[in-house]
């Protein structure tokens, strides 16, 4: 017989010559772009490198207040009293300004983050601009969307957002509270500034009134900082739950709303009856889809154990064929995980599943020498009592277990202190029905995983936090009836 | 093994769908675009069935089969010629030392509606002539009307009648609407004993398509999982650009692996296909495109 074909795919980098960026970042306050009061600037990098991209400025107390005071203005003066028609124009606008810029987007989205081009092109792009346009209609429909019931927008709303999704988090936050008749400040997380600064250019460029939308930079002091300002509204947060938790507990005793989506770890459940080749692929989406870095991410399998041989011998097979590394490169899986401080964190957990005796699998594949990167990796032969499948970990890290019966299953995947989605495999109609009713999560997909879409209401349970984004839910928290 | 067709696994249509649309994301430059296309060339079982078919017409296709565009040196010949049975004897004759195999379709093709009898001695015919290859087609009729050990039999039957030949079912996917009867289809034929099995004649639209082809190379890769044995995998009709044979070539390693990539087990059943991929492979030695008249129509 012949030589064995191999066949290594050529590196196919996108070109980065058309993303702007510049080389030091302000604050984006009152439609301008003002220096910070601290006069400080802190470095953003490419975590597949290590490179620094450009430099951001931090905002202290006095810079909320100045970017509160800007959204407290605009509000009153303007933005409250515009017909929602014209609001809702606005919005459009800005929707069809990210369509037009979503290459630049894209490649600014996997600079700064390190999830692969393929993601931040086909999904965190257009999934942010479909959000837009999704809320820009709603914004002179909110007599209908909710008869009878009078609704009023609340003013200021402080948002805060996570480093996993930065621009599409920032869609997620900004268009409905802008559909809505609120002003806004955003924080974006202090790894992944980048496209939500570009977010603001095109807010600029939109002509949105000034102080309408207003993004500041900082670490978690700054953020603490809007939560904590009087004039603030409306908090919204997505994040850990151990700042979830500190959140709720500044507000207490507050007149401010809240929503909060916190961590998560997701049960995905293949049944024997599953389309197995297909529930294998799920799980590879589930678990590996942006490095893991999903909050919704199916991080604890339950297989069937009628099932378990042929499915881990297929996930491992598939894994395989994964290709990690370069997130540039257009045949890239799975690009770098987002900053020094996750991987420690993630080979941390690494350790506590290898100590807690689980047969650990990666794949073969050799890691870049430089940047922050981490093998596909499963822990086999887990247990409800094992730490890896307890505690949130948030990267391409698997547990996976099995089970005899469908009690047993919904019993051990509610068995956790988290509750925002799940998955189920089966070929079953009436199974997926008794099973998804008695989860208590958020979400839960039937046959498939991990699929976004901004009429769908996304949210959690328990630990997972509260108030639902997205969807006719999705105004509900930034309105008073 | 036990073969109880109603255990077929389930296919989830969306399932399939997404995975495709991910093979097609695959991104093939220089050195691996030219490797894939050049196999590519390698895998065409270059076909010519129609009513109006000739001598004439066979020896001109058997003539491209062994010289696809000699300007570019090195470059294969086609795997395999795909005529009537009543051609096979001109087209082994003139492929004589080539190394390019004949197929012949047999059993009735294409509607596979006749006897037992006549479709074993239409194998026979096939066979007696010389052909390496024989491509049948089931018959659906009785697969829809859930007959399936009539299926089985029938393809047992005509294996027996191969011989040596390798035998290729045809499933005429387009005719079987739904995924989960494809997957079915290839579980039964992959158990009566066929080499390879095929998505469509031709004659039918949709011919052969990315989501289908998948399903059938899972029945192919599960089969390999429980048994070690390898079969083979031949999409026809409908694939007619270069690109869409590169995204088919990616399907296939990322499913069945490198084991695959030789025409021993995969095809294309294809006729205008060879010429696009010449058109590109001269585009990547050139730089430029230049007008098909450069590049002969057999």
């Amino acid at each position: 017989m012949e030589k064995e074909f191999t066949w290594d795919y050529a590196p196919a980098p996108e070109a980065k010559d058309h993303a702007k960026i510049k080389k030091q970042y302000d604050l984006f306050i009152n439609g301008e772009w003002v220096k910070p009061s601290t006069k400080k600037y802190f470095n953003t990098i490419n975590p597949a490198t290590e490179e620094k991209i450009s430099e951001v400025a931090e905002a202290n107390e006095k810079d909320v207040d100045l970017a509160v005071k800007a959204a407290r203005n605009a509000y009153e003066k303007t933005w409250k009293k515009m017909p929602a028609k014209e609001r809702g124009k606005y919005i459009f606008r800005i929707a069809r300004m990210i369509q037009e810029r979503s290459r630049e987007l894209a490649v600014i989205e996997t600079l700064n983050g390190g999830k692969s081009i393929r993601e931040s092109r086909d999904f965190d792009v257009p999934t942010a601009a479909n959000h837009f346009f999704y809320y820009a209609g709603w914004a002179d429909k909110l007599e209908y969307a909710f008869p009878n019931r009078n609704p009023k927008s609340l003013g200021v709303a402080a948002q805060i957002i996570p480093w996993n999704f930065p621009l599409l988090m920032a869609a997620w936050k900004i268009a409905p509270a802008l559909a809505t008749g609120n002003t806004v400040v955003l924080k974006p997380a202090e790894a992944t500034p980048l496209t939500a600064l570009k977010l603001a250019e095109i807010i600029q460029d939109c002509d949105l009134p000034p102080g309408v939308v207003n993004i500041i930079t900082g670490f978690g002091k700054t953020g603490a900082a809007m939560v904590n300002h009087p004039d603030v509204n409306k908090i919204a947060f997505t994040g850990s739950t151990d700042v979830g938790k500190i959140i709720q507990k500044s507000i207490a005793g507050t007149n401010k709303k809240a929503t909060l989506e916190l961590g998560g770890k997701a049960a995905n459940i293949i049944f024997e009856d599953a389309p197995i080749n297909q529930a294998v692929e799920g799980i590879v989406n589930g678990i590996f889809f942006n490095q893991g870095h999903v909050c919704c991410a199916g991080s604890r399998l339950f297989v069937q154990e009628s099932v378990a041989e042929e499915v881990i011998q297929k996930l491992k097979a598939r894994m395989e064929t994964l290709i990690v590394g370069d997130p540039m490169d257009k045949n890239t899986d799975i690009g770098a995980i987002n900053s020094k401080e996750q991987l420690l964190k993630i080979n941390e957990y690494l350790k506590i599943g290898a100590d807690e005796g689980l047969e650990m699998f990666q794949t073969s594949c050799t890691l870049p020498s430089k940047g922050f990167f981490c093998k596909p990796t499963l822990f086999i032969g887990a247990a409800q009592s094992n730490r890896v499948v307890t505690e949130e970990i948030f990267g391409p890290v698997l547990t996976i277990q099995t089970f005899r019966t469908i009690e047993e299953v919904i019993e051990k995947a509610n068995n956790i202190p988290y509750g925002l989605s799940a998955g189920v495999w089966t070929d079953k109609g009436s199974k997926i029905f008794n099973l998804t009713s008695k989860m208590r999560a958020g979400v839960v997909w039937a046959n498939t995983y991990n699929k976004f879409d901004p009429t769908s209401p996304f949210g959690g349970y328990k630990e997972s936090g509260f108030g639902r984004e997205g969807g006719l839910h999705g105004l509900m928290p930034y309105l008073s009836f | 093994m036990k073969a109880d067709f109603r255990n077929s696994p389930a296919i989830d249509q969306v399932g399939i769908e997404e995975r495709v649309a991910r093979f097609n994301t695959r991104s093939l430059k220089k050195q691996t675009k030219v490797d894939g296309l050049k196999l590519a060339l390698s895998m065409i079982d270059l076909t010519t069935l129609e009513g109006k078919d000739t001598e004439g017409k066979v020896k001109q296709m058997c003539n491209k089969a062994m010289h696809p565009y000699d300007e570019i040196p090195g470059l294969p010949t086609v795997a395999a010629v795909c005529v009537y049975p009543k051609y096979v004897e001109t087209a082994k004759r003139v492929l004589e030392g080539s190394g390019v195999k004949v197929a012949s379709v047999a059993t009735a093709f294409p509607s596979g509606n006749s006897t037992l009898e006549i479709k074993i001695s239409d194998t026979h015919y096939a066979v007696d002539h010389g052909a390496d290859e024989v491509d049948m087609v089931i018959s659906r009729g009785e697969f829809l009307k859930g007959n399936y050990n009539f299926v089985h039999d029938e393809i047992a039957e005509i294996k027996a009648a191969c011989g040596k030949a390798r035998l290729k079912v045809i499933l005429e996917t387009g005719e079987l609407s739904t995924l989960d009867n494809v997957r079915k289809a290839s579980d039964i034929a992959i158990l009566a004993g066929a080499d390879f099995i095929k998505t469509s004649t031709g004659k039918i639209q949709p011919a052969a398509t990315m989501p289908v082809t998948l399903v059938m190379l899972e029945a192919i890769k599960d089969h390999y999982l429980k048994t070690g044995i390898m079969i083979g995998m031949k999409p026809a009709g409908g694939i007619s650009t270069a690109k869409n044979a590169l995204q088919y070539l990616v399907m296939v390693y990322e499913t069945l692996g490198p084991k695959w990539m030789t025409n021993e087990w995969f095809r294309f059943g294809a006729s205008s296909l060879a010429n696009d991929i010449i058109l590109q492979l001269a585009k990547e030695r050139k730089g430029v495109y230049f007008s098909k008249d450069y590049i002969s129509i057999d």
